[in-house]
Parts: C-alpha cells; sequence; structure tokens
C-alpha cells in the first residue's frame, strides 16, 4: 500500500494543474452535478472546451492518433491523476455521452478501419452526437429477445420496428442500434450492430417526458428505414457481443465516486445552515448520524474504485469488484440526494429554476434522475444475478428453451 | 500508487491463512468457547512463532516492526477462522501504548516478552472509551488505582493488564497485584471472554509520559483492527453461503439458482467488497496519514459493524435451518461479529466521534464520551 505518486506521476500531476490554471478561464460555468444533466445540444464553450481537452490529451487520452485522439499509451494511474485534480479544482473533465463513452470504445474494438476513420475523431470532438437505440417496448432486461428486423435487400437492410428509453434521439445525428438480422438464428445468434444517421428516411420520433417533467427520452419508430450493409459494426449476427462490450463501458462510466464524493460535499455545506428551528442542523442528531452512515459509504467506494484503478494497472483482470460497483453506486447518489432533500425540510420539495435558492432546487431532480439510474443500463436486480452468477460463480435461472 | 497488497505482505496472508487452516477447526473453537479453555494454547504459540504478537513491535525489541495495515491483515485472517486467541490487546494496542507512552525501561522489559508470545497483556480501557461513571470509576493515587473497569479485552490469560483511569492515564498492573479482583464473564462469543476489574489500592506503574497524549491513537489501531476481523469473518460467511447455495437442493434445483437466494448473497457481496478498501485505508492512514487516521478508523469501524451485522444474518438465512443449528458452527461467525461490533465503541457512537471530530456537531454538541476518548 503506497498511496504517493512516483515520480513520473508527479510530474504528471503538476502538467495537469498547471494545464488547469492556465486554462480554467476557457471551462464552462457551472457543470456542478454532473455532466449527465448537461443541456443537450452542447453549447458552443461546452464544446471548445472538450476540443481542448482532447488536444491536450485530458479527454480520450487512449484514443490512437490517426482516428483523432492524443494517443497516449494506457496507464489507468494518468487517467485517475485528470479526474481528481479536474475534480478537485470543479473544473469540468471530458465529456460522457453515449456516443464518446459508449460508442467509441465499441468502434475501438470492434470497427472496421473506415468506420474509424469516419467517427471517432468527429464523436469525440462532439462534432458528432450519437443517441443508442438498444431497448425496446418489449425488451428491456431481456435485451436480447429484441425484435426490430433488418431484412436484406440488394446492399441494403430494411429496418422496421421501434425503440425505447432513446435518449437525447431528439438532438442525436446518428445512431448506434441493435437489430435482428438473422430471424431464423438462436436469441443471441441472430442480432447485429448498425450505425446509421437519424436523418434516414422512415425515423419517427416521439419524446417521452420522465417523471423529472423533462422529455429526456423518446421512442423512436423505424418504417422502412434503408441503411447500407456497410453500416454493421462487428459483423453481422455478431451484435450481441459487441453490445456487451459497449454495456460493460456503460457500467464503468455510470460508477464515478467523484460523482458521490461532490454530492456529500455540498451536503456537507448544506449541515452547516441554521435548520428550521434556527438551531446548527448539525445539533440534529437522527440527519448527522444518515450523514455519517453515508460519507462512510462515500469513502468506500472511492477507496474501492481506487483498489480496482490499482488492480487494473497491475494488470489483474475485472472480476467481482468491478460488478458490484454499478449497483452500490447508483443506491448511494440516490441515498444522498434523498439526505440532501430531508435536510432541507420545506424548502426540499421546491423545484428547479428557483434563482433564489440557488443548488437546493436540484436535489429533488436528481433524486429521480439517480432512480432512473438504478433502473437504466441494466437494472438493480440484473446487477444481481450478474454478480452472483459471474462474481460468485452460482447456477443461473434456469432459461426456458430457445427458439 | 499501489492501493493492495505488498508481495511481502501477500505472503503474510498466505502464511497466517495456510497456519489458521491447518490449525483451527470447529472442535478446537468449541473447546474455548464451551470453557474446557480459555484460549488455544497451541495456535497462540504457533502464530506467536510467525510473529503475530510482535508485528508492531520494533526489531530491536524482538518484534518485525511492521505497520498496522500488515496488523490488519492478520487480523481479517484472524477473523476468517475465528482464531481462539487474543490478539487486538495483546498484540496491538498493548504495544502501541508501551511503544507510544512507555519508557525505556517498560519498553525494554515488556515488548520483547510480548513480541516472542511468552506474556499476554489485556486492555482496560471502559473510561477512556465511555467516558467516567459515577462511583465506578478508575482513579489513581500514588501510582495505586481505585475502582472499577469493565469489559477488559485479552484478559483471559492475562499476565498484566493496561488500565485507563479517568483521566485516560495509563497504568501497568500485574494480574496477580493485592487487590486485584478479576470476574470473568462469558460473553456471546465463547472465545472472547470479557472481564470486569475491582481495583482496591492497586499497585500500578504509570506509562512514561503518562500515555493520555496517546489514547486516541491506541483506541484508533483497535477499532482498525476489530473492523478488519469482522471483515474477515464475514467474507468467510459469505463464501460459506455461496458454497452452501450451490450444493443444497430444492424443488429439483440448487437453491442459489433462485433469484430469492443469489440476490441475498449478491448484496453481501456488494457491501463487502468497499469495506475492505475502507479498512485497508484506515490502517494506511494510521501508518502514513496521521491527520486522516482518526476519522478513518471510524468511518471504518462503523460502517464495518453495520455490514457485519447484515452479513451475519443473511449468511445463516441461506443456510435455512441448519444456519441455525449448533452442528454447522456457522454462529461462531456470526457472534465473532457481533462482539466485535459492540467493543471499542459501537457504530451509534462512533458515528456520534465522528460528526463532532468534522465540527459538524454544532457548539455545544460534543458529548462526555467525545471529550474522554480525546
Amino acid at each position: 500500500m503506497d498511496l504517493t505518486d512516483h515520480a513520473e506521476h508527479r510530474q504528471f500531476r503538476e502538467e495537469v494543474r498547471t494545464f488547469i490554471s492556465e486554462h480554467r478561464h476557457l471551462a464552462p460555468e457551472d457543470t456542478a452535478h454532473s455532466y449527465r444533466l448537461m443541456p443537450r445540444p452542447y453549447s458552443e464553450e461546452v464544446q471548445n472546451w472538450q476540443q481542448l481537452l482532447v488536444e491536450k490529451g485530458y479527454a480520450n487520452r487512449t484514443v490512437p492518433s490517426e482516428y483523432g485522439g492524443f494517443g497516449a499509451e494506457p496507464d489507468i494511474l494518468k487517467s485517475k491523476v485528470i479526474a481528481d485534480e479536474f475534480f478537485k479544482a470543479n473544473v469540468p473533465q471530458g465529456l460522457y455521452s453515449q456516443g464518446i463513452s459508449m460508442l467509441v470504445p465499441t468502434l475501438l474494438e470492434h470497427g472496421t478501419e473506415e468506420q474509424k476513420k469516419e467517427w471517432i475523431s468527429r464523436t469525440i470532438r462532439t462534432e458528432v452526437f450519437w443517441c443508442q437505440g438498444y431497448s425496446e417496448p418489449n425488451s428491456g432486461s431481456d435485451l436480447a429477445s429484441l425484435q426490430t428486423s433488418a431484412t436484406e435487400d440488394g446492399d441494403d437492410f430494411i429496418i422496421n420496428g421501434s425503440k425505447i428509453w432513446t435518449s437525447s434521439a431528439h438532438v442525436a445525428q446518428m445512431i448506434f442500434c441493435l437489430v435482428r438480422t438473422e430471424p431464423e438464428a438462436g436469441k443471441y445468434d441472430g442480432i447485429s450492430y448498425l450505425i446509421f444517421p437519424m436523418d434516414t428516411p422512415g425515423i419517427e420520433i416521439r419524446p417521452l417526458q420522465t417523471m423529472t417533467g423533462h422529455p429526456s427520452f423518446n421512442e423512436v419508430f423505424f418504417t422502412d428505414v434503408r441503411v447500407p450493409k456497410s453500416a454493421v459494426v462487428g459483423g453481422r449476427g455478431k451484435g450481441w457481443k459487441v453490445a456487451n462490450s459497449t454495456l460493460s463501458h456503460e457500467r464503468g462510466m455510470l460508477s464515478n465516486a467523484n460523482l458521490s464524493h461532490e454530492r456529500l460535499q455540498k451536503i456537507e455545506k448544506l449541515l452547516k445552515r441554521e435548520g428550521s428551528d434556527g438551531r446548527p442542523i448539525g445539533e440534529n442528531a437522527p440527519l448527522m448520524d444518515r450523514y455519517i452512515r453515508l460519507q462512510a459509504r462515500v469513502q468506500g467506494m472511492r477507496f474501492h474504485e481506487m483498489r480496482l484503478i490499482s488492480d487494473a494497472a497491475a494488470g489483474k483482470p475485472r472480476g467481482l469488484g468491478d460488478m458490484v460497483c454499478k449497483l452500490i453506486g447508483c443506491e448511494l447518489n440516490h441515498q444522498l440526494d434523498g439526505l440532501a432533500i430531508d435536510i432541507l425540510e420545506e424548502a426540499g420539495v421546491l423545484y428547479d429554476g428557483i434563482p433564489s435558492i440557488e443548488l437546493d432546487g436540484i436535489w429533488q431532480q436528481l433524486h429521480m434522475y439517480d432512480l432512473g439510474l438504478i433502473i437504466g443500463g441494466g437494472t438493480a436486480q440484473i446487477q444481481k444475478n450478474i454478480i452472483a452468477e459471474r462474481g460468485l460463480d452460482m447456477p443461473r435461472e434456469p432459461r426456458p428453451a430457445q427458439g | 500508487m499501489e492501493f493492495g497488497l505488498s508481495e511481502e505482505q501477500l505472503l503474510i496472508q498466505e502464511s497466517f491463512r495456510g497456519t489458521l487452516e491447518r490449525l483451527v477447526n470447529l472442535d478446537s473453537i468449541r473447546a474455548v468457547s464451551n470453557g474446557a479453555q480459555s484460549m488455544d494454547k497451541t495456535l497462540f504459540a504457533e502464530l506467536a512463532d510467525l510473529g503475530m504478537a510482535g508485528l508492531l513491535i520494533d526489531e530491536e525489541e524482538g518484534g518485525t516492526g511492521l505497520t498496522l495495515f500488515d496488523a490488519a491483515i492478520v487480523a481479517m485472517e484472524l477473523g476468517r477462522s475465528i482464531a481462539p486467541v487474543p490478539f487486538a490487546a495483546t498484540a496491538v494496542m498493548a504495544p502501541l501504548a508501551l511503544k507510544l507512552a512507555g519508557s525505556d525501561a517498560q519498553r525494554k522489559e515488556w515488548l520483547p516478552k510480548i513480541a516472542a508470545g511468552e506474556i499476554i497483556v489485556g486492555m482496560a480501557l471502559s473510561d477512556a472509551i465511555h467516558g467516567a461513571k459515577r462511583g465506578a470509576s478508575v482513579t489513581a493515587h500514588n501510582n495505586k488505582l481505585s475502582g472499577q473497569t469493565s469489559f477488559a479485552l485479552d484478559t483471559a490469560e492475562a499476565d498484566a493488564l493496561i488500565i485507563a483511569d479517568t483521566e485516560s492515564n495509563l497504568y501497568l498492573v500485574s494480574t496477580d497485584a493485592l487487590g486485584l479482583e478479576c470476574t470473568h464473564m462469558p460473553s456471546i462469543d465463547g472465545t472472547r471472554p470479557l472481564t470486569d476489574i475491582i481495583l482496591k489500592d492497586v499497585a500500578a506503574e504509570p506509562l512514561g509520559n503518562g500515555g493520555k497524549v496517546h489514547i486516541t491513537e491506541i483506541i484508533n489501531a483497535g477499532r482498525v483492527i476489530l473492523a478488519a476481523e469482522s471483515f474477515g469473518a464475514s467474507e468467510e460467511m459469505l463464501s460459506r453461503a455461496v458454497d452452501y447455495a450451490k450444493e443444497r437442493r430444492q424443488f429439483d434445483r440448487a437453491i442459489g439458482s433462485f433469484q430469492a437466494v443469489k440476490h441475498l448473497c449478491a448484496e453481501m457481496a456488494a457491501e463487502l467488497q468497499p469495506c475492505q478498501a475502507l479498512i485497508w485505508y484506515a490502517a494506511y492512514a494510521f501508518d502514513s496519514l496521521p491527520e486522516e487516521a482518526e476519522l478513518s478508523g471510524l468511518l471504518a469501524k462503523s460502517h464495518m459493524d453495520e455490514i457485519g451485522r447484515f452479513v451475519a444474518r443473511t449468511a445463516t438465512e441461506v443456510h435455512g435451518g441448519m444456519g441455525y443449528t449448533d452442528l454447522m458452527g456457522l454462529h461462531f461467525w456470526f457472534k465473532r461479529i457481533g462482539f466485535n461490533r459492540a467493543q471499542l465503541g459501537g457504530p451509534e457512537k462512533l458515528r456520534a466521534l465522528a460528526a463532532s471530530l468534522q465540527g459538524l456537531t454544532g457548539s455545544s454538541a460534543t458529548s462526555h464520551q467525545t471529550a474522554a476518548a480525546r
């Protein structure tokens, strides 16, 4: 156990600090409460900041230079240095989005040379914005049962069906989408992963208002949508494998202890206020007890992530430790939001857009949004299956005979 | 950055795990638990040969001069096996007390014997942990102690005790001193008896510099060790629950294939994973980040106490009726986890201390316990 930087990382940390102090005036204001709630499409300021980070190697730093990245050797400890220094300086880091965080790693792993050249550079620079077409009305946790079909017609596929929970479909130029190309093949073998433009004729987008009051999701309907066969990523009928590699990126992305730490720090500030009885909130022993309980959990997640990063740097394979992050990280954030709301008492129910209370209004939105994240990206119950079956090697639920 | 065990620490872990697997079994645990023996002396001697008693004692005083992090690794293995031997007091808190507060002469006299496993030193800190109790506290006059101190640790075969008075000053007392009356009390964990101590003008030797300024550090080290022990015990309970759920069949299926059962196991695993890093960090902070040490210890033990209780009941539940039997012996793990939870401050007390330590509890909210434990 040695948490000090080695010389190379110490020097790198200095470089990152210097970059931040020299460029922070260019950083977008208030991206507090994470990139997740960043309004889309991105402002020019956000795009310029992202492009600067890509150019200097502080976002997507391992993307090879021939695809527009910085081309750094993978060094997870340097990635952590970047994340921690940006977090400490309260300066926004490289963007997370489905295109940047899910499609790009997938193309790097499974894409053709042409696909990589065409899309990666433009995606990480926010010139192209993507949405994800995975879930369907009848295929949620059982994603592989998806029915959206792509039938062969010469050099093209003709797509019919619908997708749901497609966040940002209304602002995306491109979609990465799972479709059934081989209806006669088995459940897992007939799926292909396609990428195509959202302005292709035959695509209809209907916004789906969520409980937060924001239309952050959509339903997407495909009627005879013609897409060239060259849109397949990773080979026909290989889409399930490709999608699973993408999902593992999503799971990694959703659990970021710095986000929980950020919430905790904001709650600590709330605790120093006066309660409605005029006494310091800190004198409210039950609230303090809840706060310290969650503080221990946040610390646990932070150190757990450090351990996983350290293991990864040492070349150890991913395992049980990685599988638990989504489940406990999302739950923890939801609990933190709930505590903040309770500390604020009546003011806790105020909703967004009330300038006099500044950030208070965000907590109710986060409380619901984080509940959405407990469900999305593989529900908590699916996560428990993964932990038990893959992490603890417990027997699978018997599956009905597969057609 | 390296967050985890070094090569040497993996070797320490392996050697203790191997020895404990070889020498501890349900019979040896029962022999202590049912009172036939006060501790497993053979095991203690073997573990002392591996360096267990002198982990924190410098090499020139016969120990191995290692860190609390190393001691936490050993504690995890002791918890995993429910080793019926003393550890937290005699191998961690007492050596630390002597090292930090003892005079040169006291260090030379006591530490080599502790390191060799020749003597056992118990710790009686109830006044320092809970604050002075009216009419039942330990007071010192002219190096004579009088009063009462309860729930002392590692006292069953102790040759000497380190006792805190109401001022949190520390004293060495021989267990055969005149006027000392020890009443051993059975606890839920039969391998961890507690001792109630009544002192009437007992000759005591104050630790060189009084010890008061180090009391928080000593107690913090003990908390980290108890958390580590509970972590090891909890991991073992989870592992047994998973194994049982894979073997046990009902409705023509392994019960582990039912989500109702496997989700319990997944929840235990998910809760336990971060505990390890939290405890490692607390031990590392004790060794290397003094400004973070106390808070890290409070968070680590209070959280492990809660997760330990959850795992102890849930792993028992996964075993069905068998988990409730004495036959299977799973209850020894359940009981060790429950025992550790209550020692050196339970989770509510530790969280109140953590809030106060961070200046979050308002101006006058500092409890008497807090004042005493600092």
